[in-house]
């Protein structure tokens, strides 16, 4: 019998079987290397407490809120994702998506004009703080914390200067934006031939990996393996949209959320791009001597950031149909920021993935909304919040020192 | 001129080297004329004179401090150098940056080896030169099975490319840094004091990659300031003393005590490799 070349090494400890998988991973969560088991099980541990404080926290009607609610500031946190992983930070995403949304707004209601135009400029004024950011930081050394504490204040000042004496500006109701943010969902057949598409890409990607592999004379994983995959991750989405749609179904806008955590995803971990931000994340200096443009990195990453902080203040002013003083506020940047770190993105640089966005955005919103159900005051909310963020960060350092202890880094 | 016996295995060394011709392969010459560099106060290299051709390994060495380190990122583009001319193959070149240094053939394993401790060997080997299908995904199995491929014309013991780099030992680092330069089939190797943090084993097993490199037809410059590893697989030993050539020997013709007396400037008689210099005396010896 052959052996492929990846594991001809005698050293190799080769797993085989159940047993052999099940001692993997708990040598990697040994090791350090925890990824998303932290917040999965803080997510079920939240569900079971709320639910057993007020059953109505699982009905379908609080679970299509409760993912409908994350969407906006999911997508302000999948930003954060890309900034923490070049270890620096952005500190001022909720103000951008305050801005942006209120350049939205007012381009709409007062000045007319249509609804495209006014997302454009919205999310245009991202892309242009974002650029600006870039500069601050390559050209003249600024530490991202600064340059976005001062974008957390000085947009804040932004947003109130265009909201004027109003206050708030409510949108239109018969609005394109408000139609999609707030009353699109996906339901019925859509939405089972949406999970069947979505499972029949992830079996196809699977068999595309194995047949490579094979040809190339490397180990390959198993297609039972890829089957039983398969089968929970289509068993876990048709089970949901069955529950979901027992209320309104899937929600455009969290759709819209997920698609472009998917897209994040494909893009950090099998483009070149995605490679060189993990490796400044890294060693910036070994990045650089490599030939990575690391220039590029940083500005590509804060503008991506400052456009998905536009993007989701858009959606989340769609969502709440208005703009007022309060858009964006702290509130959404700590959130944001929070619900990164809370999904498993190291504050340290070079460890994390777009789905901790989703994750951490879901474990914060559930905490939301159950605080809410069981009728709790928002003083308390941010405490809980605060302490969940705490918990969230100390696991990440004690995973560091693990790492380090058992030679992972 | 005498042969010493102090040096290891450098009689086997000797008459591997004495067996070979003019090599073939895709080896390139470097040269470097009056080269300086100079860092605020610090003239860290002054009229630097360094040369190396297809098929050698020329080791450059020194105390510390000596412009070692900075002779190697002057020739691969970290540094521009103050002044002087650099040839490649008899082409005058200018490097102006690690990529330029890549586009020439000059591929350079860095001291402090400028590995990412979060990225896996295969990631790390192909760091800024990755391999694409259809132009935006990377191809995974192809850079693997090349990975393989370079680790195995190294003889190198690895146990697997999917580990994090952080979970290798110094020597397989190494490894793994002397496999990166050989992926954009350069012409010329730097190694920045690739022995320096490695046990007895390990240092071997290094050598033995430089041997390798060499048998493979390409120029390589291996900085050490270990006479044993420089004499056990250099052709050439080039000298720097505060930022000077100091001394040039022929690996065969010259021993330990020589080189150190060259590397310390305790004798006059050692820098007679490099008639011009020995009479000289060195203006930058006040400073260090
Ligand atoms: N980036 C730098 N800035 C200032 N001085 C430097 C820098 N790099 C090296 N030097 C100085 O140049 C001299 C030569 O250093 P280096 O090339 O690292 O020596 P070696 O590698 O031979 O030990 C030393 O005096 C060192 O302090
Ligand atoms: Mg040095």
């Amino acid at each position: 019998m052959t052996v492929a070349a990846d594991l001809a090494d005698e050293r190799l400890v080769r797993s085989k079987g159940l047993a052999g998988a099940v001692d993997v991973v708990w040598r990697r969560l040994r090791g350090g290397d925890l990824g998303s088991l932290p917040v999965v099980v803080g997510l079920a541990i939240i569900c079971v407490v709320f639910y057993s404080l007020e059953p109505r926290f699982l009905s379908s009607f609080s679970l299509v809120n409760i993912l409908t609610y994350a969407a906006p500031v999911g997508i302000i946190a999948l930003g954060i994702v890309l900034v923490l992983l070049l270890g620096e930070i952005d500190l001022s995403v909720g103000s951008v998506s305050g801005m942006g949304a209120a350049v939205m707004s007012v381009l709409v209601v007062r000045e007319s004009q249509s609804v495209l135009v006014g997302l454009l400029a919205g999310i245009g004024v991202g892309v242009l703080v974002g650029l600006v950011y870039a500069l601050l930081f390559t050209k003249l050394g600024i530490p991202s914390f600064v340059f976005s504490l001062g974008g957390l204040l000085g947009f804040q000042g932004v947003l109130l200067y265009l909201l004027g004496s109003e206050g708030t500006i409510n949108l239109p109701s018969d609005s394109g934006l408000i139609e999609f943010t707030r009353f699109s969902h996906l339901t019925g057949a859509a939405a089972y031939a949406l999970v069947a598409g979505v499972v029949a890409l992830y079996v196809l990607g699977g068999l595309w990996t194995i047949r490579q592999r094979k040809r190339a004379e490397l180990s390959a994983p198993s297609v039972v393996g890829l089957a039983v995959k398969a089968a929970l991750l289509a068993a876990g989405l048709a089970g949901l949209t069955y529950y979901l749609g027992i209320d309104r179904g899937w929600s455009y806008l969290f759709l819209l959320f997920v698609a472009l955590v998917v897209l994040m995803d494909l893009a950090l971990r099998r483009t070149r791009w995605g490679r060189h931000v993990f490796a400044v994340g890294g060693n910036e200096e070994a990045a650089r001597r490599s030939g990575v443009k690391v220039t590029r990195i940083y500005v590509s990453v804060f503008v991506l950031t400052s456009t998905l902080a536009a993007l989701g203040g858009v959606l989340g002013a769609g969502l709440q149909t208005s703009v007022s003083q309060a858009t964006g506020t702290t509130d959404t940047n700590l959130t944001a920021i929070a619900a990164a770190v809370i999904g498993g993105t190291s504050l340290f640089g070079g460890r994390g993935s777009a789905y901790a966005a989703l994750l951490g955005i879901i474990v914060l919103q559930a905490i939301q909304s159950g605080l809410n159900i069981v009728g709790v005051d928002s003083s308390v909310r941010f405490m809980v919040t605060g302490a969940v963020l705490l918990l969230a960060v100390a696991i990440d350092s004690v995973a560091r020192r693990a790492r380090s202890s058992s030679g992972r880094g | 001129m005498t042969p010493i016996d102090t040096s290891k295995g450098r009689g086997a060394a000797a008459s591997d080297r004495a067996g070979r011709d003019t090599p073939a392969g895709s080896g390139l010459a470097l040269s470097l004329r009056g080269v300086g560099k100079r860092f605020g106060a610090v003239q860290a290299l002054a009229d630097i004179d360094f040369r190396v051709g297809a098929g050698e390994v020329v080791a450059l060495v020194g105390d510390n401090g000596a412009g070692k380190s900075t002779l190697v990122k002057i020739i691969s583009g970290v540094y521009q150098p103050d002044g002087g001319e650099i040839e490649v193959d008899g082409r005058r070149v200018s490097i102006s940056g690690p990529r330029a240094a890549q586009g020439l053939g000059i591929a350079t394993v860095f001291q402090d080896l400028a590995l990412c401790d979060n990225l896996d060997v295969v990631a790390n080997l192909f760091l800024g030169r990755e391999r694409r299908q259809s132009g935006i995904v990377l191809d995974e199995v192809g850079m693997e099975q090349e990975a393989w491929r370079l680790l195995r014309r190294l003889s190198a013991k690895i146990p697997s490319v999917r580990i994090p780099i952080a979970s290798l030992s110094g020597g397989q680092r190494q490894t793994v840094a002397i496999a990166r330069s050989l992926v954009g089939d350069p012409g010329i190797v730097l190694l920045d004091e690739p022995t320096a943090a490695l046990g007895v084993a390990q240092t071997a097993e290094v050598l033995a990659l430089v041997r390798r490199l060499r048998e493979t037809g390409l120029g390589v410059i291996l900085v050490s300031h270990n006479m044993s590893d420089v004499l056990a697989v250099a052709d050439r030993i080039e000298v720097l003393r505060l930022g000077r050539n100091a001394a040039s020997f022929d690996a065969r013709d010259v021993s330990i005590e020589q080189l150190v007396a060259a590397i310390t400037g305790a004798s006059d008689e050692a820098r007679s490799g490099r008639d011009d210099l020995a009479a000289t005396p060195n203006p930058a010896g006040g400073t260090s």
